[in-house]
């Protein structure tokens, strides 16, 4: 890794030309100017080479020096990564305050991992055993949720010679030795450098057959996400995108979540750093930043950062699923992220296609989302690991068919759609049940029938039966008027409008309903599809729709939502009983009045 | 930067819209502010955007009129645009770049801030809790701005988005900590009868002692409303993080502002986004708004409202599609409530401020904001649905719980978001103006608010069912 230093001949924004090097790689990491700004290689010419900045570039000049690094764009891999928050480039955004203040400068250097502070770290395996790349030889309490496994790195084979004894130790002393087949001695340490533009190797991808829990009512039932599996949601402003991704980030049931916030706003970030610290894990209890990593690069920092900032999220998760975690990462926005593309792109002159996003816009984005899978991960033994992406899209005016939105759509398997009109009428999530759809239904549906209930799949048919009817009903309705409406197609109606407000309607807000748990999820659309049938039947044997709306348990149904998390299941045996028990007494007081009699007859 | 300042360059080699090309330049920074002397003897003043291979391009602020590739003299300066400041810049008013218009003296100089800035560490920043009493109802009332959010008013041509922003800037404070309060306003491409509107209407109400001004007319040079934003921005730090002041920033209009980009972005040949806009438009617009804020351990804060003028009232026009997506909400001005005569004409139905929910409420406004606003917005929306009903149907056909929603939404826009030019409401009036407004309504209607807060209402009088 020699250095080499040449000079900037051209500067137009995060783009800088520079000459003098002619080793030079490919997205080789360089310093810019006197004031040593971060920025990484991407064009190589003969003379010259062409490199993104990654800070504000005001006042550099032509002349000054660059200096290669020999490095291409990395991360620090290892304890202390998570409850972290980081900037684009991974550098720890508690330290920056440190030593810049509240504003961030220019050419601050920080290191992704704390290397003074001690782990516990306890073998477990000895000398003599030997050892592949993936390999465990020890771990770590990082957390009071997550005890960090620490792996062998790619490129070390053979035989422990040494290994270091329970205590504590910082990241980079070394733990281990490995002695090779070729007799050279490889020191481990607890942390590795990866770099960021490349997958983490592994053995091979592995079905996904379990849903990643969301916590979400309209998500876990009508378009389930499974663990690795890959998912957008696009929608203009104000539908929910990111209030839904940080509800993903709170509730999903992974081990591990990695939250990246690509050029979005500041206080957002803000509201997940104060709020999460102080949410609890429904699990374990333990406080839900003890499994997050946090990446901020918001709007107003710079471009070309917001570009590697995906690619860094990407990498820890991985590093994560190496480990054997479920992992969860979200990208908040992916279209921020494609705009920094397109502005890169532009700057270089390239040719530029649809809206001036350059032609490799689709590619880059399937590269992306391939990183995430469930995979067998590298190491002896058969581990598992997942990593499941999520990315909201940020259409310009809602419109889904421009390119960021359509290139997403060829990749992804789930597709939440967000509903501007939904949203305006205070609907949350603002999910439009009908248009959005998960490719997982039928792989994650023996997983379904085993954990929720041999009549699941039933039940969601029939709810979204009910809503498709009720949408064209609807349609009558606005020309024709309500009154028109035959009693069974009313019944419907009504159907349809308890599993939109008793059901899908889920507020973010409030502290039971903003979590559901999967047991519960099954119980309610159960007791909806329930009193459904059962007023079909009472319809159909010549009860008004009107006395049915009159029943009180109707009242428990609208309350469910809000029954607490351990103690759900005696709200709905309660209410179950009481949907039987109201029919039974309703149809025989007609009976007993002859109303029934009477009605069918008219 | 460190380099002779002094030589003057005379190989000006092109000029072209609203950019100069320099040549045989050496050194010259990225972004360095530029002194170009005109044939004519003028002064202007530009900023390098591309430099090197013994060339710079420069964006002229003042326009590339009377200029030749003659005479024409450049000198770079080797800094950055830096814009003085002090707390004497309270009750001054500026041009579009921060020379001094008014009769007062140049600027004093506590130091000198670069009016690019830089991006707030995310790690430093506060969410913000407390709001700002605009004395507005259709604001306070429904959609409450909060210190350090940014909240745009998307307006259209021919609506009085200008009339409000100059009683926003009469009436907003903080209640209880008025001295401590500054607006700063910014305006691009306005037009000379409208700065006459605001520093006439700012005077006689002296709201311009705790204000700063920068006017950039609309006959001014164009390409001045690219630092204009900037500038106003550069003062209100200072003030809310030097003198610990909470400062409102109203900018208005940011079409302007985006249009002198496009020409840039034109001039340059840049590759055009959608309708011609530079691709970099939301990261150029987010430099601007996001340095809206408040941060941890210091005392004042930045709010932010800018003003912008949707072309045909479209929400997807890149400008509010962008803007909607960086800030925090956003406040309709509407058409029909405006043909109506109701001031301000704030359409409550798409309007949002998305960080009200901290910021309202026991110790901020009052402990029943919450429930109020919520009753108010859905009997609001119900009359409002009612009213495309009888559009069908007619009004017979209604029930009397119908008839009173529809008779509500009248009454809501004619007596709680109609108030007049010059009426200034505290949070207090405002809500009781919404409680009376729900006399009308039966306890068992307000679903929305809790029975005790609704017998609390009518203990004070302010709730009168019949």
């Amino acid at each position: 890794m020699t250095e080499e230093t040449g000079r900037i001949e051209n500067i137009a924004g995060p783009v800088v030309e520079c000459s003098g090097i002619p080793a030079v790689r490919m997205y080789e990491v360089v310093r810019v100017g006197n004031q040593q700004l971060i920025g990484e290689v991407i064009e190589v010419g003969e003379e010259e080479f062409t490199a993104q900045v990654y800070e504000e570039t005001s006042g550099i000049a032509p002349g000054e020096p660059v200096h290669a690094t020999g490095d291409s764009l990395s991360v620090e891999l290892g304890p202390g990564l998570l409850g972290s928050i980081y900037d684009g480039i991974q550098r720890p955004l508690p330290d920056l305050r440190e030593m810049s203040g509240d504003f961030i400068t220019r050419g601050l250097s920080v290191e992704g991992l704390n290397k003074e502070k001690k782990w516990q770290f306890t073998p477990s395996l000895k000398v003599g055993d030997s050892v592949e790349p993936g390999d465990f030889i020890g771990d770590v309490p990082e957390t009071g949720i997550i005890t960090s496994k620490i792996l062998i790195p790619l490129g070390v084979k053979g035989e422990i010679i040494e290994i270091a004894k329970k205590g504590e130790y910082t990241v980079n002393e070394t733990i281990c030795k490995v002695k090779d087949a070729q007799g050279d001695v490889h020191s481990v340490m607890m942390m590795q450098r990866t770099p960021v533009r490349v997958g983490r190797p592994f053995k091979e991808r592995v079905g996904m057959h379990t849903p990643l829990i969301t916590g979400q009512r309209v998500i876990d039932t009508f378009m389930p996400q499974a663990k690795g599996g890959t998912g957008a949601i696009p929608g203009g402003f104000g539908t929910g995108k990111t209030v839904t991704l940080h509800q993903f980030a709170k509730w999903a049931d992974a081990q591990v979540v990695v939250y990246v916030g690509c050029g979005e706003r500041g206080n957002e970030m803000t509201e997940a750093l104060e709020e999460w610290p102080h949410l609890k894990d429904p699990k374990s209890g333990r406080p839900l930043m003890e499994r997050t990593v946090l990446i901020a690069n918001t709007s107003n920092m710079p471009v070309a950062a917001r570009e590697a900032s995906i690619y860094v999220a990407v990498t820890i998760a991985e590093y994560f699923r190496d480990q054997g975690f479920d992992v969860a990462l979200m990208a908040d926005s992916t279209s921020r992220w494609a705009e920094a593309l397109r502005e890169i792109s532009g700057r270089l002159g390239q040719l530029p296609s649809e809206e001036g996003y350059p032609a490799y816009l689709g590619s880059r984005l399937a590269q992306f989302y391939e990183r995430g899978g469930r995979v067998k991960t590298l190491g002896s033994g058969d581990r598992m690991g997942s990593v499941t992406v999520c990315g909201a899209v940020s259409p310009p005016g809602g419109d889904f068919s421009e390119p960021v939105t359509q290139a997403t759509l060829r990749i992804v398997k789930v597709f939440w759609a967000l509903d501007k009109d939904l949203a305006a009428r205070r609907f949350f999530p603002a999910i439009n049940t009908l248009t959005s759809y998960s490719l997982y239904f039928g792989t994650l549906q023996k997983w379904q029938e085993d954990n929720m209930g041999k009549d699941w799949p039933d039940l969601v048919k029939e709810a979204l039966a009910l809503l498709q009817k009720d949408q064209e009903l609807r349609e009558i309705v606005q020309l024709v008027g309500p009154d028109a409406l035959p009693e069974s197609e009313r019944a419907i109606l009504e159907a349809a409008r308890m599993i939109k407000e008793d059901f899908l309607t889920q507020s973010a807000l409030h502290e039971i309903d903003t979590y559901s748990p999967i047991g519960k999820t099954y119980r309610m659309l159960r007791i909806i599809i329930k009193f459904s049938k059962k007023m079909t039947e009472a319809v159909q044997l010549g009860v008004q729709v009107r006395r049915i709306l009159e029943l009180s348990v109707l009242d428990n149904i609208a309350r469910m939502k809000i029954s607490p998390w351990d103690s759900y299941n005696e709200t709905m045996d309660t209410i179950e009983r009481k949907i039987d028990g109201e029919f039974q007494s309703l149809l025989q007081e007609l009976s007993e009045s002859g109303l029934l009699h009477h009605e069918s007859a008219q | 930067m460190s380099k002779a300042s002094s030589i003057v360059y005379r190989t000006v080699s092109d000029v072209s819209g609203p950019l100069l090309v320099a040549e045989n330049t050496h050194d010259v920074a990225y972004n360095e502010v530029v002194k170009i002397r005109s044939p004519s003897g003028e002064l202007l003043t530009g900023t390098v955007l591309e430099t090197g291979k013994g060339r710079a391009v420069i964006q002229v602020f003042e326009g590339t009129s009377g200029l030749d590739t003659d005479v024409t003299a450049v000198r770079f300066t080797g800094e950055t645009l830096k814009l003085p400041v002090s707390s004497e810049i309270l009750g001054r008013v500026l041009d579009g770049a921060g020379n001094p218009l008014d009769k007062g003296p140049p600027l004093t100089a506590e130091d000198h801030w670069d009016i690019y800035g830089s991006p707030i560490n995310p790690y430093a920043r506060q969410y913000p809790r407390q709001p700002i009493q605009t004395g507005v109802s259709a604001i306070d009332g429904l959609n409450t701005l909060v210190r350090g959010q940014k909240l745009p008013l998307f307006s259209g041509s021919g609506l009085p988005h200008n009339r409000l922003a100059a009683q926003i800037v009469r009436q907003a404070k903080i209640p209880g900590e008025e001295s401590d309060f500054a607006i700063v306003f910014g305006a691009m491409g306005i037009t000379a009868t409208e700065a006459q509107y605001f520093m006439q209407s700012f005077e006689e109400t002296g709201a311009l002692e705790h204000t700063t001004l920068f006017l950039n007319l609309a006959d001014d040079p164009a390409i001045e409303r690219i630092i204009t934003p900037r500038a106003a921005l550069t003062a209100a730090e200072y003030l809310a993080y030097t003198a610990d002041m909470h400062v409102l920033v109203l900018l208005t209009d940011m079409t302007n502002y985006a249009e002198a980009l496009r020409e840039i972005s034109a001039a340059r040949s840049e590759v055009p986004g959608r309708r011609g806009y530079p691709g970099y438009l939301y990261t150029d617009l987010s430099l601007i708004y996001e340095r809206a804020g408040r941060i941890h351990g210091r005392n004042g804060t930045i709010t932010q409202m800018p003003i912008l003028s949707m072309p045909q009232d479209d929400m997807t026009h890149p400008i509010p599609d962008l803007t909607g997506y960086i800030t925090e909400g956003q406040m309709i001005v509407g058409r029909g409530l405006h043909r109506r005569g109701i001031f301000p004409p704030i359409d409550p139905g798409p309007s949002l401020s998305r960080l009200m929910k901290e910021g309202i409420g026991e110790g901020m406004t009052r402990f029943d904001h919450k429930e109020i606003q919520a009753q108010l917005y859905y009997a609001y929306s119900e009359g409002r649905d009612l009213r495309d009903l009888v559009a069908v149907v007619g009004s017979e056909a209604l029930t009397d719980r119908d008839q009173k929603y529809l008779k509500f939404a009248d009454r809501f826009e004619a007596e709680f978001i109609n108030q007049g030019e010059y009426e200034d409401r505290s949070f207090e009036q405002t809500l009781d103006i919404g409680w009376n407004l729900l006399s009308d309504f039966p306890e068992r209607e307000l679903k929305r608010c809790d029975p005790e807060t609704i017998s609390w209402a009518r203990n004070k009088g302010v709730y009168k069912p019949n």
